[in-house]
């Protein structure tokens, strides 16, 4: 494998954990829901598929465990913010601190294992063809998943019924419900679908990125995957560029300060996928004159009148 | 960022109850001569590097010291005002002697310390001590002296990756001992340094081992905290080093040894001392011959000629021959900084913000 494919590969390992957890999450949003508990939903998916791993399950039961974990957590999520109307903010910061919790008790063993990284696809002859081989038929399964997931969801929330009652409840709450849709199924559902995004990221951390379960591994992306989805003005496209920009600009900053390229201090460096994605995010929206598909309900409980 | 705050926020909270909850428990140890440590962590307990260690120190307190002494800890404590609220709680809910264990908590510590003249304090790697506030710090550099003997052995692209936390003078100083100790066997290595500006950040340390790699490093060595790199290391076919534990089961091919924080006899003589009544202030800084640093065990593979080599750095260090900062030497651009015969003072070591001839960073 030579350096440019090498280097690409990396990208796309650092952009997909973030795309997993933000498409997740942009429904959960599109719904009118808004749900900071990504970070705590990702470690819960992380360790859980790891136990099962090392515990000697098939990869596919790990992901699949991963996912219910995380689903496990946003249905709690569930219960607070749409049947008992708890504050949407609050319960999302003390689900991320629940879980950050609760994936260290439940990981307490496991620190110290050694797992086998998830095999990475491997296609007769296509697999080995230079630089396209590995980046488009050498990753790892979860990326075609994260791909596939988010140019569905794209079409879902576009071109489908569902897709259309899924925003009417972000927009709208009052009229959709008036309309008949049942509101509080549908966030339902937005949210669990989140919940299991976020675990599948966390699993790709734990199984993929970095094949091991530590504590708090996830080092924050939750919230980069949330700021994400704001900064993509909730348009699953957009979301796309900015992960990919900013596992790229991380990576590519790396490789920067191995090669000496630029005689400023690393730190400077370190910001750089920051302002780049803000920019670049900011730039789209603002050139191509779309409005923001913010939902304008979002954060909002719905109480069903009486 | 809000959750570390909320975090923060609940930790205090905890603190605080533990502070009611075990009032009426400090008078009864006061009577039985029970001295209760507490330790501030500055990350998880399980993340198998600098925290994990220091953890194992305070197990082995327990361990030696047995019903004479009470351990807690708080563990993830943000450095600035967070620390200072759970070490002060800490200090209210009758602690004896408190580990401040990470650089970050310095001043947090030293306000603390001012309001609990009755309380011995002890901070790690700092360098501000008061009556009842001592400093203990560890020389990781001596152990990076004897891996970069074993680099300069190893590599054959004469091209070393460091992936490093933050550039101040305790990690700056690792890097130009490694480098030194590394030209001394092979005078034309270089080490590229990559800032991941985290201490713990598992992907962030493998992207930055896997760039490393992909410009001709075949030996990654680190000064972070998780074992990711290691594990690139593993995958790609370089060598590397385990950092604050033994991580060999991590990379059981490309792990060549360990520098190893060893905090447990430091903490059971200090809480000892406590117990004693002859606890006093210091400022001390040992290594490999105290054993707060150690070597871990070398990889089978590793042949005897570097084994032996790498052994001849450590025992002389140990018995005072080898001086890891011995001149001559020379920085970035050549200029001579140490002349022949002369060594670095701990004074310069602790104040270092330069790089060595070698180092890319």
């Amino acid at each position: 494998m030579d350096a440019l494919a090498a280097t690409l590969l990396s990208v796309v390992t650092a952009a997909t954990p973030l795309l997993l957890a933000a498409t997740g999450e942009l429904v959960v949003e599109r719904s009118g829901v808004l749900n900071l508990g990504v970070e705590g939903m990702m470690l819960t998916g992380a360790v859980a598929g790891f136990a099962v791993l090392a515990a000697g399950g098939a990869p596919a039961v790990a992901v699949a465990a991963a996912a219910l974990a995380g689903a496990a957590l946003a249905l709690l999520f569930g219960l607070l913010t749409l049947t008992l109307l708890a504050n949407q903010v609050a319960s999302g910061l003390a689900l991320t601190i629940f879980g950050i919790g609760l994936s260290a008790l439940l990981g307490a063993e496991l620190v110290g294992t050694p797992v086998e990284r998830l095999p990475r696809l491997s296609l007769a002859g296509l697999s080995e063809l230079p630089l396209v081989g590995p980046l488009l038929f050498g990753q790892d399964p979860l990326v075609y998943l994260a791909l596939a997931v988010l140019g569905l969801t794209a079409w879902t929330l576009r071109h489908t019924h569902l897709g259309r009652v899924i925003r009417a409840c972000g927009d709208d709450h009052e009229a959709a419900h008036a309309l008949g849709y049942p509101v509080i199924a549908v966030r339902y559902g937005a949210v669990l679908f989140g919940g299991a995004m976020a675990g599948l990221a966390g699993a790709y951390l734990s199984l993929v990125y970095t094949p091991m379960w530590a504590e708090g591994m996830t080092a924050g992306r939750g919230w980069i995957a949330l700021a994400l989805v704001v900064f993509s003005a909730w348009r699953p496209g957009r979301l796309l560029v900015g992960a990919l920009l900013f596992g790229g600009v991380t990576i590519l900053q790396l490789h920067a300060q191995a090669l000496g390229l630029f005689a400023v201090p690393a730190q400077l460096l370190s910001m750089l996928p920051y302002l780049a994605t803000i920019l670049v995010l900011a730039l789209l929206a603002g050139g191509l004159r779309r409005r923001s598909e913010a939902p304008a309900c979002l954060g909002k409980p719905f109480r069903p009148p009486a | 960022m809000a959750w570390t705050a909320t975090r923060r926020q609940l930790l205090t909270g905890l603190a605080a109850g533990a502070a009611w909850s075990l009032a009426p428990a400090r008078l009864r140890a006061e009577k039985d001569r029970v001295v209760k440590a507490g330790f501030v962590y500055v990350g998880p307990v399980g993340d198998y590097g600098w925290t994990y260690r220091h953890d194992i120190g305070r197990r082995e307190v327990e361990a030696a010291l047995g019903p004479q002494v009470e351990t807690s800890f708080v563990e993830n404590v943000a450095e600035g005002a967070d620390a200072e609220r759970v070490i002060r709680q800490l200090a209210a809910a009758g602690h004896d002697i408190i580990f401040a264990t990470s650089f970050g908590f310095m001043n947090a510590v030293v306000r603390v310390a001012r309001q609990f003249p009755q309380v011995k304090f002890e901070h790690a790697t700092g360098y501000k001590t008061a009556d009842n506030l001592a400093v203990y710090n560890a020389r990781f550099h001596e152990g990076r002296s004897v891996i970069g003997t074993i680099a300069g052995h190893m590599t054959r692209s004469g091209i070393v990756g460091y992936v490093a936390s933050f550039p101040i003078p305790e990690v700056v100083m690792g890097i130009n001992a490694f480098m030194l100790a590394m030209r001394r066997v092979r005078p034309d290595a270089v080490a590229k340094v990559v800032w991941v500006n985290s201490w713990y950040d598992p992907g962030k340390e493998a992207d930055a081992a896997k760039a490393l790699i992909d410009q001709g490093a075949d030996v990654i060595t680190q000064h972070t905290d998780s074992p990711a790199p290691l594990q690139v290391a593993e995958e790609r076919g370089a060598y590397a080093f385990g950092q604050a534990s033994d991580m060999s089961r991590f990379a059981p091919r490309a792990h060549l040894t360990a520098i190893i924080d060893n905090w447990g006899p430091y903490y059971v003589e200090r809480v000892r001392a406590v117990l004693e009544g002859r606890w006093k202030s210091h400022m001390i800084w040992w290594g490999l011959k105290e054993g707060m640093v150690e070597i871990g065990p070398y990889h089978p593979d590793l042949p005897a000629s570097v084994r032996k080599a790498a052994e001849r750095v450590r025992r002389g260090i140990i018995d005072g021959t080898v001086h890891p900062f011995a001149g001559p030497i020379r920085d970035q651009s050549g200029r001579l900084r140490v002349p022949e015969g002369k060594t670095l003072s701990d004074e310069e070591l602790l104040r270092m913000d330069w790089y060595v001839e070698g180092v890319q960073a």
